[in-house]
């Protein structure tokens, strides 16, 4: 039987707002256990929740970036359950009328690009967390992130491969970065996944049983996870078993699955609107300002990088992934007279190279955007060829001053005068009659060799156009 | 008329963390019952039209501005901690 | 001293006559005195000594207010930094706490003088202060009957002059029910007038603290240094407090005050209703009308008070686990069962009955029957105040069906403990204010609580109008045998 995988996934993003949502304390990651845990986030007798307005503001940015219906009115809910890392024996989460409806994102996995609708995102506080191991036969607690915003984002069940999940997670991580809500940092758990995954017989139109798989924070987890859970699924139902819904831990020594025992018992959440929170209601005013706020967004901004940049669509994907590299290459492509796409080769190669090699960000980078247009312009006006440019582009990185004076300095300046490249020319022309007998026979492969001694002669200086076109015109003479 | 029976209180006091045996299950079995006799009377009522009221007055969440305004105070927090230990709570060990 | 108003006190203390440490000291003495009573959980004699003394320095230098260096007490559900806060549960028994509630710095910062802390229900979850882990709290004017709840501890420390004020919180009656049943003035303002933070929760949209006294005068003043916008609460309504005080002389002429027949059925005891008449027809002699009303859903207010208030209950109290604060069992086999044993040893009958209600109630497949249904009941129970409040300024009718019940008898009934909120936890569904004063007494001598309810934000007419009834009547001035 041919089988259709479906997958879902619930995607828990920190907000980057500089204190709790709930509560004034830090959310600063790192710090020593328990010193960002204040009275609402150790949920002390008698303390009250107040709503932080950047957490709302970010969500609803997350909405608008995703051309979802922003809920005006959104009820923040109690779910109650137990755990040693929650204070106050429930969540505050949204459940009836979450901030951000229904919504979409487009993905391109490889194969052509593909919407996959997002259910809803909505505002909660992220848990405390259980430390193992490090106090003998005790669990110790820290609750420093206890209270940390979170958006939780629900997709519909529309991705049909671990490549499509994990497209999606990809853009859906651009995205909230770019946006400048959540640094994204999967390491430090800014940015999580649970999956639901089922399977069904190709065609058919009801779902399966799904599980749902959780501890899945890398992109390469998510796919292994996944794949893992798709084939442990389809052996069951071909050994003419049922499939368990159950949530089941990702194991990534073992690359393997497995079901959580400690979550075994049915949860019975009781989620009721919390009493201590009237209901949120977005004005106006507070929505167009966020709309105001809202960058051009990454989907938008590719098509104008193809349209009036002239672009090749995959580059123009690449470069808007970061909105510092887009804005990085648009203030390059504004300053300079080098052709857009020159500018866009230089950013995703030779400066992309060097920022990944110091493992630094292109803000950070050693070359900023007026130097690199700077140095365009020199290949530009043929001051400088291609080649000898990637030697000022490593000078300027070490350090050495504009491309100006580096080329100033090292006497790069390309040979443009015609005397002077004539000159060179007929001394190699003299001194190769071999080459000019083949060339005249009809290879015109030898033309290359013939460049090249020009260009050796002129330690890299002369214009290979210019050479060029003087060649083969004495050639052809 | 509904029923709690023994067997639905020991589940209840599951979810709510309460310890329990079969004496105490039984003895609150027949209180929740009678209480629950008592909340049937609700029905009388007829509420099709009424919209649920969560807040006793109207008016919205106020939203406050994104300061950090909290200074640690774990040394006194724990103090009244039942089990501490470098700066951790302690529970008995939680299996995954 | 102890039968002087806050008034009289604050001024015999600007003119010298005495200073807040003596005052003080005098109360400490009849709280010592009372020990019997059991109205007290934790008593700071010397931590009050040293704020009376600050107060002295205040008075003296003439920076005082009009509160400065009044004693009080406060229910122990209120937070207070340093000192035990106990909720009366053996859960809290040794919980300090490390902060104070808004209600505490705010009484504290007028100049009162905290003489500590009162006995109460379980997290204010009863209506005779017979579930306290500290023991039930007995009536000063009879000391074999229950002084009502949860605020019992407070209602009789006032009742007895052990303290001329005490704060208290009222989630279905908490406030104006012992305040009947002790016979003096007990206010709970609207929803959201008083501060929340560091007041421990109950039911959340029902609970406001309040003011337990012996005049409406007394609790005027005190209500108005405890009212008021707290950023830290975010039901707290950003309305400026009015000036309680100013308006109390105001005759009642022209007053309009509903009267629900539904308040006036076969439920309440002969005595009980006769002096709710007088009352009534003493307000007309001042020049009050009178008006039929109808509150049609206000019996149902039972059922869905038992379902809301155990439901926000349950889940109030599930920080309740025994890791960061509070009772932990000394025994355990794993984590679920260090939850369950502290739990069902920390949490006394009553609570974990209201418990095991809220969790039910909120419960897969119950939701919609109990809960939704209950929330809907409460909008028809408001609008059935808001259309009777087109009709008239204030309703009246008594707090409580009965006077003081003996000690024990309702203990086997949670039901029959339920009904003794009859008639004022529809207010706390509606958020309303509403004010019991002494009225009278019953065959056996025992005070008649007269209850008055006002608009939503308007405790100024039911204050003005209570004030009036204490002008022309001398119930309020009646203090218990042996506390005189």
């Amino acid at each position: 039987m041919k089988w259709e995988t479906v997958i879902g996934l619930e995607v828990h993003v920190q907000l980057m707002t500089r204190s709790k949502i709930f509560s004034g304390d830090s959310t600063a990651y790192g710090a020593a256990p328990n010193t960002q845990a204040c009275d609402v986030s150790i949920a002390l007798p008698g303390v009250l929740p107040v709503m932080n307005r950047e957490a709302a503001r970010l969500a609803v940015k997350f909405g608008m970036a995703i051309g979802a219906e922003i809920n005006r009115t959104s009820v923040f809910a109690r779910k109650n359950y137990f755990y040693p890392d929650l204070p106050k024996g429930y969540q505050i989460s949204q459940y009836e009328t979450p901030i951000v409806g229904r919504g979409s994102l487009e993905i391109d996995p490889g194969d052509g690009p593909k919407t996959i609708g997002i259910t809803r995102a909505h505002l909660e506080e992220d848990a405390g967390k259980s430390l193992h191991g490090s106090s003998g036969d005790f669990t110790g607690i820290d609750l420093n992130r206890a209270g940390t915003p979170l958006l939780e984002i629900v997709s519909e069940p529309d991705m049909r491969s671990p490549a499509e999940a994990v497209a999606y997670l990809r853009q859906l991580h651009a995205l909230v970065r770019y946006l400048g809500i959540s640094d994204g940092n999967m390491q430090e758990g800014s940015f999580r996944c649970d999956a639901n995954v089922s399977i069904r017989p190709l065609g058919a139109a009801e779902l399966g049983t799904r599980t749902e798989l959780k501890n899945i924070n890398s992109f390469r987890f998510v796919e292994k996870a996944i794949r893992y859970e798709i084939e442990r699924q389809i052996d069951i139902l071909e050994d003419g078993g049922t499939v368990v819904q159950e949530t089941r831990l990702y194991d990534a020594d073992r690359d393997e699955t497995r079901s959580m025992r400690s979550k075994e018992e049915a949860h019975d959440y009781r989620y009721f609107p919390d009493p201590d929170l009237p209901p949120m209601v977005l004005e106006d005013a507070f929505l167009a300002e966020v709309k105001e706020s809202l960058p051009e967004l990454p989907h938008d901004r590719r098509h104008r990088f193809i349209e009036h940049y002239g672009l090749a669509p995959a580059d123009a994907a690449q470069l808007t992934n970061e909105r510092t590299q887009a804005d990085y290459f648009e203030a390059v492509a504004e300053a300079t007279n080098a052709e857009p796409r020159t500018a866009c080769n230089w950013i995703l190669g030779e400066l992309n190279a060097a920022l990944n090699q110091e493992g630094i960000p292109v803000e950070a980078s050693r070359i900023d955007s007026d130097a690199l247009a700077g140095l365009l312009d020199r290949i530009a006006d043929s001051s400088i060829s291609g080649k000898i440019a990637k030697d000022v582009f490593s000078a300027m990185w070490n350090g050495e001053g504009d491309a100006d004076s580096i080329i100033e300095a090292r006497g790069l300046r390309q040979i443009t005068d015609t005397g002077a490249i004539e000159a060179v020319v007929d001394e190699v022309l003299a001194a190769s009659p071999d080459q000019v007998r083949q060339f005249r026979e009809g290879n015109q492969k030898v033309i290359g060799f013939l460049v090249g001694q020009v260009m050796k002669k002129t330690r890299g200086k002369a214009n290979p156009k210019q050479v060029n076109e003087t060649l083969r015109r004495k050639l052809d003479a | 008329m509904s029923s709690i029976n023994s067997e639905q209180v020991t589940h209840i006091a599951r979810l709510a963390r309460l310890k329990t045996d079969e004496e105490k299950s039984d003895y609150f079995a027949g209180h929740l019952t009678r209480i629950l006799d008592l909340l049937e009377q609700m029905n009388r009522i007829d509420t099709e039209s009424v919209e649920p009221m969560a807040h006793p007055q109207d008016v919205h969440l106020r939203l406050r501005g994104d300061h950090v305004t909290a200074e640690s105070r774990r040394e006194d927090y724990q103090a009244i901690a039942p089990l501490a230990d470098n700066g951790l709570y302690l529970v008995p060990r939680v299996i995954e | 001293m102890h039968n002087r108003s806050i008034r009289d006190l604050a001024r015999s203390m600007a003119r010298g006559e005495y200073s807040s440490t003596e005052l003080t000291r005098h109360f400490l003495s009849r709280m010592a005195d009372a020990g019997d009573l059991n109205a007290f959980i934790t008593v700071t004699g010397d931590q009050a000594l040293e704020q009376a003394a600050e107060a002295d320095r205040r008075i003296r230098s003439g920076s005082a207010g009009p509160l400065t260096g009044i004693p009080m007490v406060h229910k122990d559900i209120f937070c207070t930094a340093g000192v035990p806060t106990t909720c009366g549960s053996k859960m809290l028994a040794d919980f300090v706490s490390p902060y104070d509630a808004t209600v505490v710095r705010r009484l504290a910062e007028a100049g009162m003088v905290s003489m500590g802390k009162t006995n109460m229900d379980e997290f204010a979850m009863g209506s005779s202060n017979e579930s306290s882990h500290f023991g039930a709290v007995k009536n000063p004017w009879e000391t074999s009957r229950v002084p009502g709840g949860s605020s019992g501890g407070s209602a009789a420390a006032v009742a007895a002059r052990l303290s001329p004020v005490a704060t208290a919180t009222d989630t279905g009656g908490s406030i104006r029910q012992p305040a009947a049943l002790c016979g003096i003035t007990g206010i709970k303002p609207s929803y959201g007038r008083v501060s929340r933070y560091g007041m421990v929760a109950f039911a959340s949209s029902l609970d406001q603290g309040g003011v337990l006294a012996t005049s409406a005068e007394d609790a005027a003043l005190v209500l108005e240094a405890m009212a008021g916008f707290d950023e830290r609460d975010s039901t707290s309504l950003e309305q400026q407090v009015p000036d309680y005080t100013a308006t109390l002389e105001e005759s009642i002429r022209d007053k309009v005050i509903g009267l629900p027949k539904e308040f006036f059925g076969d439920g309440v005891e002969p005595d009980v209703a006769d002096a709710i008449q007088d009352a009534i027809r003493e307000l007309e002699a001042l020049g009050a009308r009178t008006v039929e009303v109808e509150l049609p859903n206000s019996e149902i207010g039972i059922p869905c008070y038992y379902v809301l208030a155990p439901a926000e209950a349950s889940s109030n109290l599930s920080r309740f686990d025994g890791v960061r604060y509070g009772h932990r069992a000394a025994q355990f086999e794993d984590l679920i069962d260090m939850y369950e044993r502290s739990r069902a040893e920390g949490f006394g009958e009553e609570v974990q009955r209201r418990i095991m209600i809220g969790t039910y109630v909120l419960s897969s497949g119950y939701y919609d029957a109990y809960y939704i249904k209950a929330q809907k009941l409460r909008r028809m129970i408001a609008d059935d105040f808001t259309r009777a409040f087109e009709r008239c300024d204030l309703i009246a009718g008594p707090t409580s069906p009965g006077t003081a019940f003996p000690i024990g008898a309702k203990n086997d009934d949670p039901i029959a403990m339920y009904l003794n909120d009859i008639f004022t936890n529809s207010v706390n569904l509606a958020g309303l204010p509403g004010i019991s004063v002494n009225a009278g007494f019953d065959r056996d001598g025992l005070p008649i609580g007269l209850h008055l309810i006002g608009r939503y934000l308007d405790e100024t007419t039911i204050l003005n109008v209570a004030h009036q009834f204490q002008q022309a009547t001398d119930w309020h001035n009646t203090a218990p045998g042996g506390y005189a």
